[in-house]
C-alpha cells in the first residue's frame, strides 16, 4: 500500500475514533471502499488467526459469529499510536528525541513562514534532574501565535492540522507529528504538555498544560492561566517532557540543527543541547522564501480511494463541474472528454446522463472506470507555483556559513547550488536541488557526506531505502575526477546536499525518513548532481593544475638556485651576477605558465564560490507548466536542449544503462 | 695521431681549468641572453664508433651527440652537472682528487641536487668526461679518478712522482721490490719515467707475472713488466701509453690464446673500448705488439688446450662481426678464424707442461728474436 493510501486509512479510522460508534457490530453499513476493511483487519488483533494445518477431522467450532461480533470495538488513533509509536519515529528514545524536535521545529518554522514572519527559534533540550533517561524540550518561535480556542486540538489531538486537506509545500504534512510527540511524552513519563502562546502585542499570552484523552482523542485540559509579562509579542512555546536520550553522530539532534540551520538559511535559531552548550545559527538571508501557493489535485496524481473520498464531500452538482472544480488543469473541454470516454466504459450510462452524474450518487463501477480514464487522459502538467525552492544562492549561503572555512580561498573552498525547474511524478510537482560543499576543512579519506532534505527538513534515517541515497551512489563520480568505491558515494573531502520540494512528497513511510524511488525523481537528482558535479570537477582540474604549476615552479626553484651557485663557483662572478642569473632562469621558465593561468580565468560560473548575499530572485522564475507544452506534449525547453549539449555522451549512456532514463535530447525530457 | 689531442701533462691543469671555464660560459651567456642553455656531449655507446683507422690507432668516438637543454626534465641534471664541474675545478685548484664514490658523496652538501645513488653520480660524470672529451681531456684531468686501482708494475724503471702534500719528488725504482711489485695509482697523469728498459711486456695474469718477476726476467731481458690483471684499467693503460711514449719503448702483451685474452685485454690495451670511445685517444697504446699466445704457438709448442666454450665462439664471432678493430685487420681475422676453427683455446700457463720456466728460458727468448711477426 502507498503512503497516500495508508494515510486515507488513518484518517477514516480517527473519524470513527471521534464519533464512537459502534462499527463492528453485523449491523454497520459495509465498507465504503476496500482499505477501510483493510484497517478494520489489521488493528483489531483480537480476530482469530486462520487454521494453518490441515485438519484430519472437521474442527470443533469455538466461537460463533454472534459471540465474536461482540468482541469488536472501535480504536481509537489515539490507542493505535500507543501500540505502533514506531510508524511514527518513536522506535527508541535516541529517535524519539529527534522526532519529537523535529515535529515542533518543522510546525514552528511553518507557522512562521505562513504568517510571513522571519523566524526567530530557540530550541532547549534539558535532562529532567534526578532521571537520566527524561528531557524536557522547549521550542519556542516568533511565529503569529495560536488562538486559545485551536490549542488544545492543535497539540492535543491526533490528525488534527492545517496541512493535510490541502495541497500545499510545507514541512508538516499529516498534522500527526507535534501531538503524537505529546502523546510519546505522556506515555512514557505521565508529564503533560505546557503551550504558551500569543497573538499579538496587544492580545493576553496563554499558557495552558494539557493531557491527551488518548482514548477518546481528544485534549483534556489540566490548567489554564493568562501569563502577565511574556518577552515575546507574538509566538509559542510548547514544552514537553519526554522518555529519550541523547546521542551524537549522523542521527542527533545537533546534527539535525546544523542540517535545519543549512537548509533554513532565513532563520535565527538558538539551540542549546542538553549538555549545556549554546549553538547559535545566525540568520544568513533577511528575506522569506517565497510563499507556496496552495493548489488542486491533479488527475494524475490521485489514488481511487481519494478519488472516492472527494466525490462523496464534494458540493458540486454533476460531475463535469466536479472535475473542472476539484481538480487542477482540468477545462471544460478535457473534463467533457474524460466523461465521455468513462461513459464508453459503463455499458449502463449514457454520456448526457454522465454529464450531470451526481458526484454522489456515483456507483463503485463507474468510479472505477473515471479513475482509469483520469489516469489516461492527456492533461497540463500541475502548476508548479505551489513549490518554494531554496535557490541557488541560498544553498550556496547555508553551506558556506556551515562550512565556513574562516579564510576563504577559492582554490582550496568549493561551494556551488544548482536548482532544477520543477518537474512531476504522477501528478504531483516537485524540484529538486542540489548543493556541494568540497575541499579545505572537510575529511578527505572518507566518503563524502550526503544530507537529505524535503521541504527544507533533513533527512536523518533510512538513508539506505532513499531515492537520493542512490541517485548519489549511482552517479559515476569518477568521470568528475574523484574516487568512487562501486556503487557507493565518492570518497572525497565533499558534502553533497540535497532538497526535494513538493506539495506532496514521496516519502517510503509516515515517518517521513526517505524519498521514495519515482523514476522522474530519480531523474531529475541525476541531472542536478551531474550539473553540480561538473562544476566540482572544473574545480579540481583548475586546482590540479595550480597544484601541478606550484610543483613545478618549486621544483624549478629547488634546482635554479644550484645551476647559479655553480656558474659563480666556476666563473667566480659577484653576488649581483649571481641573483640576475638566477632571476633570468626563473623567467627563462616560467612564462608558459602565466599564459595557462590566464586562460582558465575566462571560466567563469555563477553559481559557484561565495554567495553575494541574498539577490532578489530565489531560482529562476518558475514557469506555469514545466516540461510540457500546452497540448501536453513534451517540449524540450531551452534548458533541456543545453543540458543536452553539455551532458557527455558517456554519461547518457550510463544513465540509460542504470536507470533506464532518457536523458534531454534536444526535443525531449 | 693520437698524439694530436694528448694534453701535454705540463699545462694540463691550466687547460682543464680553461675548459671548465668555457662551458661555464658558454650556458651563462646563454641565460643571459634569455635562451635555453644547452650541454653538448657525444653519444656514449659502441653505436657511436667510427670505422677503425690504423693511421689514428684507436676506436675513436662517432659524429653523434646528445644535446640536453635546460627544461623542467633536465633542470635536475643541468644543476647536478655544472655542481660536478664547479666541484672539479676545486679539485684541480687544490690539486686534489675524488674518486668516483667519493665524489657522490661530496654532493650531499649541495643540498637539492644531491645525488641520490652513486650510478646517478657516475652518470653525470661520465657526462662531463664526454664534454670535455672534445677539447681533449679526460676524467683523469678533472681529477676524478676510478675507485679501482689498475695493474703491478716491475723491472727497470724508476717512476718520479711527488708528495701530493708538500709536492716534494719522490723517485720509485721499480727494480726494487723484491718479489713484489709497484703498484700503478689510479692517476698517473703526473707521472714522470725514467727508464733505460727495451721494451714494455704487458702480462695478462698476476701468476705469470709473478714467475717473471721473481725470477727477474726483466734483468736479462732490460724491460718492464706489466701485469694486466684481466682487462687493463684505464690507469693501467694511461700508464703504460705514456711510459712507452715518453720511453720511446715497445709494448709487446703476453695474453691467454682464447678470444677473451684478444678481443677484450689486448684490443682493449691497443685501442681502448667500444664503451668509452670518448676516451680512447688517451687510454689506449696503439704501439702495442701481439706476443702471444697464438694459435700457430698452441700447434708449434703442443700446447694443452680446452674446448672453446659456448661464450667464447659468441665473443669471437661478436669480434669479427662487429669489432672496428678486427675488421681493419684482416691478419687479426684469420687469426681468430683459425682458432674457431681449432675449437679449443690456450692459457699462457699451459707452457708450464714442459717445465715451469720454459717460458723464461725458452719460449720469450724465441719470441722476442722475431718481434717483427708479432701480431698488430
Amino acid at each position: 500500500m502507498d503512503q497516500q493510501g495508508r494515510l486515507e486509512l488513518i484518517e477514516a479510522e480517527a473519524d470513527e475514533g471521534a464519533t464512537p460508534v459502534d462499527d463492528g457490530s453485523e449491523n454497520s453499513p459495509a465498507p465504503v471502499d476496500s482499505t477501510d476493511a483493510d484497517l478494520g483487519e489489521r488493528a483489531n488483533d483480537s480476530q482469530p488467526p486462520v487454521a494453518a494445518k490441515p485438519a484430519q477431522s472437521p474442527p470443533k467450532r469455538r466461537a460463533s459469529a454472534r459471540s465474536m461480533g461482540g468482541k469488536h470495538r472501535a480504536i481509537s488513533i489515539s490507542e493505535f499510536f500507543t501500540k505502533n509509536r514506531h510508524l511514527l519515529g518513536f522506535d527508541n528514545p535516541a529517535k524519539a528525541l529527534l522526532t519529537t524536535v523535529r515535529e515542533a521545529v518543522d510546525n514552528a518554522l511553518d507557522a512562521c513562514e505562513e504568517a510571513g514572519i522571519l523566524p526567530d527559534l530557540t530550541v532547549e533540550i534539558d535532562p529532567v534532574e534526578g532521571y537520566d533517561d527524561r528531557y524536557t524540550v522547549l521550542v519556542r518561535d516568533n511565529g503569529p501565535g495560536i488562538i486559545k480556542a485551536q490549542i488544545g486540538k492543535v497539540f492535543g489531538k491526533l490528525l488534527y492540522g492545517s496541512k493535510f486537506h490541502r495541497l500545499k509545500q510545507s514541512r508538516g504534512q499529516q498534522g500527526i507529528g507535534i501531538s503524537a510527540a505529546g502523546m510519546y511524552g505522556q506515555i512514557t513519563t505521565g508529564r503533560p504538555v505546557t503551550v504558551i502562546s500569543r497573538t499579538g502585542k496587544r492580545r493576553p499570552t496563554h499558557r495552558i498544560v494539557l493531557q491527551i484523552d488518548t482514548r477518546r482523542n481528544e485534549p483534556k485540559y489540566l490548567s489554564e492561566e493568562q501569563l502577565e509579562d511574556w518577552d515575546w509579542d507574538h509566538g509559542t512555546e510548547i514544552i514537553l517532557t519526554i522518555a529519550a536520550t541523547f546521542k551524537g553522530g549522523r542521527h542527533s539532534v545537533d546534527e539535525y540543527m546544523r542540517q535545519t540551520a543549512m537548509s533554513n538559511p532565513h532563520a535565527h535559531i538558538i539551540y542549546r543541547n542538553p549538555r549545556g552548550v549554546d549553538l547559535v545559527y545566525e540568520r544568513q538571508v533577511h528575506e522569506l522564501p517565497k510563499e507556496p501557493e496552495e493548489i488542486q489535485p491533479h488527475p494524475h496524481g490521485i489514488e481511487l480511494g481519494m478519488l472516492m473520498r472527494m466525490l462523496r464531500e464534494t458540493k458540486r452538482r454533476n460531475l463535469t463541474d466536479f472535475l473542472k472544480e476539484e481538480f487542477c488543469r482540468v477545462s471544460q473541454r478535457n473534463a467533457e472528454e474524460i466523461i465521455t470516454e468513462t461513459a464508453k466504459r459503463v455499458p449502463d450510462r449514457q454520456r448526457n446522463q454522465m454529464l450531470r452524474r451526481n458526484p454522489k450518487a456515483m456507483e463503485r463501477h463507474e468510479v472505477e472506470a473515471l479513475f482509469q480514464v483520469l489516469g489516461e487522459t492527456r492533461l497540463h502538467s500541475p502548476p508548479t507555483n505551489c513549490l518554494s525552492p531554496i535557490g541557488h544562492e541560498d544553498i550556496r549561503t547555508g553551506l558556506f556559513a556551515l562550512f565556513d572555512p574562516g579564510d576563504y580561498d577559492p582554490s582550496e573552498f568549493f561551494v556551488t547550488g544548482e536548482t532544477r525547474r520543477p518537474a512531476v511524478y504522477r501528478g504531483n510537482p516537485f524540484q529538486v536541488e542540489v548543493g556541494i560543499v568540497y575541499g579545505k576543512g572537510l575529511e578527505g579519506d572518507t566518503s563524502a557526506e550526503v544530507y537529505r532534505f524535503a521541504n527544507r527538513v533533513p533527512l536523518q534515517y533510512q538513508a539506505g531505502a532513499c531515492a537520493i541515497t542512490k541517485a548519489v551512489q549511482s552517479l559515476n563520480w569518477r568521470q568528475y575526477n574523484l574516487t568512487q568505491p562501486r556503487g557507493s558515494f565518492p570518497v572525497a573531502p565533499m558534502v553533497v546536499s540535497v532538497h526535494i520540494s513538493s506539495a506532496w512528497v514521496p516519502y517510503t513511510s509516515e515517518s517521513k525518513e526517505a524519498i521514495a524511488h519515482y523514476p522522474e525523481i530519480l531523474s531529475e537528482l541525476r541531472l542536478a548532481l551531474q550539473v553540480c558535479a561538473r562544476r566540482l570537477q572544473r574545480h579540481i582540474r583548475r586546482q590540479r593544475k595550480q597544484r601541478d604549476a606550484e610543483k613545478r615552479k618549486q621544483y624549478l626553484e629547488k634546482y635554479l638556485d644550484p645551476i647559479s651557485e655553480a656558474l659563480q663557483e666556476i666563473l667566480g662572478f659577484d653576488e649581483q651576477e649571481k641573483a640576475r642569473v638566477s632571476v633570468q632562469l626563473t623567467e627563462l621558465i616560467d612564462p608558459q605558465e602565466v599564459e595557462e593561468e590566464s586562460e582558465e580565468e575566462l571560466e567563469v560560473d555563477e553559481n559557484v564560490g561565495r554567495p553575494r548575499g541574498r539577490t532578489e530572485v530565489v531560482a529562476d522564475p518558475i514557469p506555469e507548466t514545466t516540461h510540457l507544452a500546452e497540448d501536453g506534449t513534451p517540449v524540450g525547453t531551452e534548458e533541456a536542449v543545453a543540458e543536452a549539449e553539455t551532458v557527455p555522451e558517456a554519461v547518457k549512456q550510463e544513465a540509460q544503462a542504470t536507470l533506464g532514463l532518457d536523458l534531454p535530447e534536444g526535443g525531449e525530457d | 695521431m693520437a698524439r694530436k689531442k694528448t694534453i701535454d701533462p705540463e699545462k694540463a691543469d691550466e687547460i682543464t681549468i680553461d675548459t671548465l671555464a668555457k662551458l661555464a660560459r658558454g650556458i651563462h651567456q646563454s641565460i643571459s641572453r634569455g635562451r635555453y642553455p644547452e650541454l653538448i656531449s657525444p653519444v656514449r655507446s659502441l653505436q657511436n664508433v667510427k670505422e677503425f683507422r690504423k693511421r689514428v690507432g684507436y676506436l675513436e668516438i662517432g659524429e653523434k651527440i646528445k644535446t640536453r637543454t635546460l627544461s623542467v626534465n633536465t633542470v635536475k641534471t643541468f644543476a647536478q652537472t655544472l655542481k660536478m664541474m664547479s666541484l672539479s675545478k676545486d679539485l684541480v685548484e687544490t690539486n686534489d682528487f675524488a674518486t668516483k664514490r667519493d665524489a657522490y658523496y661530496q654532493s650531499k652538501n649541495w643540498g637539492p641536487a644531491a645525488f641520490k645513488d652513486q650510478p646517478e653520480s657516475d652518470t653525470v660524470m661520465d657526462d662531463i668526461e664526454a664534454m670535455v672529451s672534445r677539447y681533449g681531456l679526460g676524467r683523469e684531468h678533472l681529477r676524478y679518478i676510478p675507485d679501482e686501482h689498475g695493474g703491478s708494475v716491475a723491472g727497470a724503471l724508476k717512476v718520479h712522482d711527488k708528495d701530493l702534500e708538500t709536492g716534494e719528488p719522490e723517485v720509485i725504482d721499480c727494480t726494487r721490490f723484491g718479489s713484489g711489485a709497484y703498484s700503478i695509482p689510479s692517476w698517473v697523469e703526473h707521472l714522470d719515467f725514467e727508464t733505460d728498459a727495451d721494451f714494455v711486456l704487458c702480462i695478462e695474469t698476476a701468476g705469470m707475472f709473478q714467475r717473471l718477476q721473481s725470477h727477474k726476467f726483466w734483468r736479462k731481458y732490460n724491460c718492464i713488466l706489466v701485469s694486466l690483471g684481466g682487462v687493463p684499467s684505464r690507469a693501467c693503460r694511461r700508464f703504460v701509453r705514456r711510459l712507452s711514449e715518453q720511453a720511446k719503448i715497445p709494448v709487446y702483451a703476453f695474453v691467454d690464446c682464447d678470444p677473451y685474452g684478444v678481443a677484450n685485454i689486448y684490443r682493449s690495451l691497443k685501442v681502448g673500448s667500444g664503451n668509452a670511445a670518448h676516451v680512447n685517444h688517451l687510454f689506449c697504446v696503439p704501439q702495442a705488439r701481439f706476443l702471444g699466445v697464438t694459435p700457430k704457438d698452441i700447434v708449434d709448442y703442443k700446447l694443452p688446450t680446452h674446448p672453446l666454450k659456448d661464450r667464447d665462439i659468441k665473443r669471437a664471432n661478436d669480434a669479427l662481426a662487429n669489432d672496428p678493430f678486427f675488421q681493419a685487420h684482416p691478419k687479426w681475422q684469420n687469426e681468430i678464424q683459425r682458432l674457431l676453427d681449432m675449437g679449443v683455446r690456450a692459457e699462457q700457463q699451459a707452457l708450464a707442461r714442459w717445465g715451469l720456466n720454459y717460458v723464461i728460458d725458452e719460449y720469450l727468448p724465441a719470441k722476442l728474436k722475431k718481434t717483427g711477426s708479432f701480431l698488430p
